[in-house]
């Protein structure tokens, strides 16, 4: 295992735009989240301060930390399916496939690395959270601060069942860029299937149903945290209901993809003349 | 003799095409093997098939005694597939440490390897700058890492310039040399001619000889003769047992033995008779020669 990790790590790190792209995935949002929870001076005219709105306090930082970092992903998907297109491109998957690396081999190196990445940026996530929650919070105590840590599951999930998705989809196309236009268009037609369903049964039916599409049951582990901020500032408006909550069935649905979509890339790899 | 790779009833089907018909041939330990036949003959798709880069239809092959899987017995083999496929972005020295992780060997050997092919000065530049002569060359060093028990070369020469191809068949010939066991598939028969001892000849997906090269075809050679006095010695070849057919081509006279004949007493033989040869060379067909008439015969 250790072998494969260190394979595919030479081919990333050597790369520059990889690296560049990984930076930007990875330690970008830990730095943004950092400087956010800083006192930032507007001009001289008043005084920015995100703290103060109660948004770094425990349980809500893991939620906020979480979501906001989840939306980087998408610079690590391009270093996923550029992966998989420049093997590709450059033919060596035939030449390590000849070299005596097995095709499952070579799925597992990728998918390995899949893994160490996304548990690299939750350990990011979860330290930066932690601090920044420590500073801030009205509230420290021990309970309450592991209360909601469930997010950090969540966000590890949602990565690497994404990227899983990105490598199915890589190994699809072949190109990095035909990759990623896959998964855009998945990402319509999801939109187009729900709102087909909802237009022939109705609202409730299709969105559970829409619930079980790969995209929206990855955006499902970590719902948007706006909502849930705003009204904990407006606390009347208890009407809408808002379920924001980690389930087990959200994490087992896109473990179920994440299996899917390795074991669709091995068949695809196995099954093709190179 | 060990056998390396075992080659039975080998099949490929691309939809319609059938680009490797029921092939079955032994590689032994110790020779240098050449696969021989025109462009799109299914060399590099069997090639293809046995290197687990594509897959087969029907058949079955083997490498060494069959007890261990494909991929690991290619950690035993080292090879070339027509272009020399690299990260670009990598220098030499990390695209082999690379290969060295897939095989499982260790770095030691990069130096050595890269000191063989004349690539050791340039070993620190990306692999992106290289020549095609000089990114075949490395092509070479990767395959030889891991000391291979069986060397395949797919069209090592295709695209070089002389000089590239002069550098490539003297490396080739200093590993042969060594007794490291070759397979060598070309469409270049003085290649293959030069440094090979066994032949496969394949057409179309069938295969239409495999053996030694001396044993191509049932000849016995033939004799170019020139004498000032043609006539007597075109008169007397036609009516002599050993020999098949006399061709005559302005001064020069061929004669095609149909039994061994040694050189000395037919000129002994001739001068006997009184016909003096100014000019006397027993040969036998060239591999084009003899590949030619094979593919042509059938």
């Amino acid at each position: 295992m250790l072998r494969l990790l260190s394979l595919e790590l030479q081919k990333l790190l050597l790369n520059r735009t990889s690296k560049i792209l990984i930076f930007i995935s990875f330690i970008l949002p830990f730095f943004v989240i950092l400087l956010s929870s800083l006192k930032i001076n507007v001009f001289g005219f008043f005084t920015l301060e995100l703290g103060e709105l109660g948004i770094f306090n425990f349980p809500v930082i893991w939620h906020l930390t979480t979501f906001f970092a989840s939306q980087f992903k998408f610079f690590f998907a391009i270093v996923v399916v550029s992966m998989i297109g420049n093997e590709y491109s450059n033919k060596t998957i035939k030449q390590n496939l000849i070299d005596g690396l097995s095709k499952k081999e070579f799925i597992l190196s990728k998918f390995y690395t899949i893994i160490f990445f996304s548990i690299v940026s939750t350990l990011l996530i979860g330290m930066i959270s932690l601090s920044i929650g420590m500073y801030y919070s009205s509230y420290t105590e021990f309970s309450l601060i592991i209360r909601e840590t469930n997010f950090l599951l969540a966000y590890l999930v949602k990565l690497i069942g994404f990227f899983s998705l990105c490598l199915f989809f890589g190994m699809l196309a072949k190109r990095s860029a035909f990759a990623l236009a896959f998964i855009f268009i998945l990402f319509i037609l999801e939109w187009i299937l729900f709102a087909l369903m909802t237009w022939k049964i109705n609202m409730d039916i299709a969105e559970k149903i829409q619930n079980f599409f790969p995209l929206k049951s990855m955006y499902n582990l970590i719902e948007q945290p706006i909502q849930r901020i705003a009204m904990t500032k407006i606390p009347d408006k208890t009407a809408i209901v808002y379920d924001y909550a980690v389930h087990w069935y959200e994490i087992t649905i896109v473990l179920g993809w994440t299996a899917l979509f390795i074991f669709l890339s091995y068949r695809l790899l196995k099954i093709r003349d190179l | 003799m060990e056998p390396i790779l075992t080659i039975n009833n080998l099949t490929k089907k691309f939809g319609h095409l059938t680009a490797v018909k029921d092939l079955s041939f032994q590689i032994n330990k110790g020779n240098v093997y050449g696969i021989l036949g025109p462009n799109g003959s299914g060399k590099s798709t069997t090639l293809g098939i046995v290197l687990n880069v594509v897959n087969k239809t029907y058949g079955d092959f083997k490498w060494f005694d069959g007890e261990t899987s494909t991929h690991d017995a290619l950690k035993k083999v080292g090879a070339i597939i027509e272009r020399p496929n690299f990260y670009p972005y990598m220098t030499a020295e990390q695209n082999l440490k690379l290969v060295c992780k897939i095989k499982g060997v260790n770095h030691s050997k990069i130096d050595e390897k890269l000191e063989i092919v004349g690539l050791l000065d340039r070993k620190n530049s990306k692999f992106r700058n290289y020549s095609l002569g000089m990114k075949q060359r490395l092509a070479i060093a990767s395959a030889l890492l891991n000391d291979p028990e069986i060397l395949v070369l797919d069209e090592p020469t295709n695209g070089l310039d002389p000089q590239g191809i002069h550098q490539i068949r003297e490396i080739i010939k200093e590993i042969a040399n060594k007794g490291t066991t070759i397979l060598l598939a070309s469409h270049l028969l003085d290649e293959v001619e030069k440094v090979c001892t066994h032949v496969v000849v394949l057409r179309k997906g069938v295969k239409l000889y495999s053996g030694r090269v001396d044993d191509m075809i049932s000849s016995h050679g033939f004799f170019e003769l020139k004498c000032n006095n043609q006539e007597t010695l075109v008169k007397y070849l036609e009516n002599h047992s050993a020999i098949s057919k006399v061709l005559v081509k302005d001064k020069l006279v061929t004669a095609f033995l149909n039994e061994p004949f040694d050189t000395e007493a037919f000129n002994k033989e001739l001068f006997n008779q009184n016909i003096i040869l100014t000019h006397l060379v027993q040969r036998k067909e060239s591999l084009e020669e003899q590949f030619l008439q094979l593919t042509d015969n059938n």
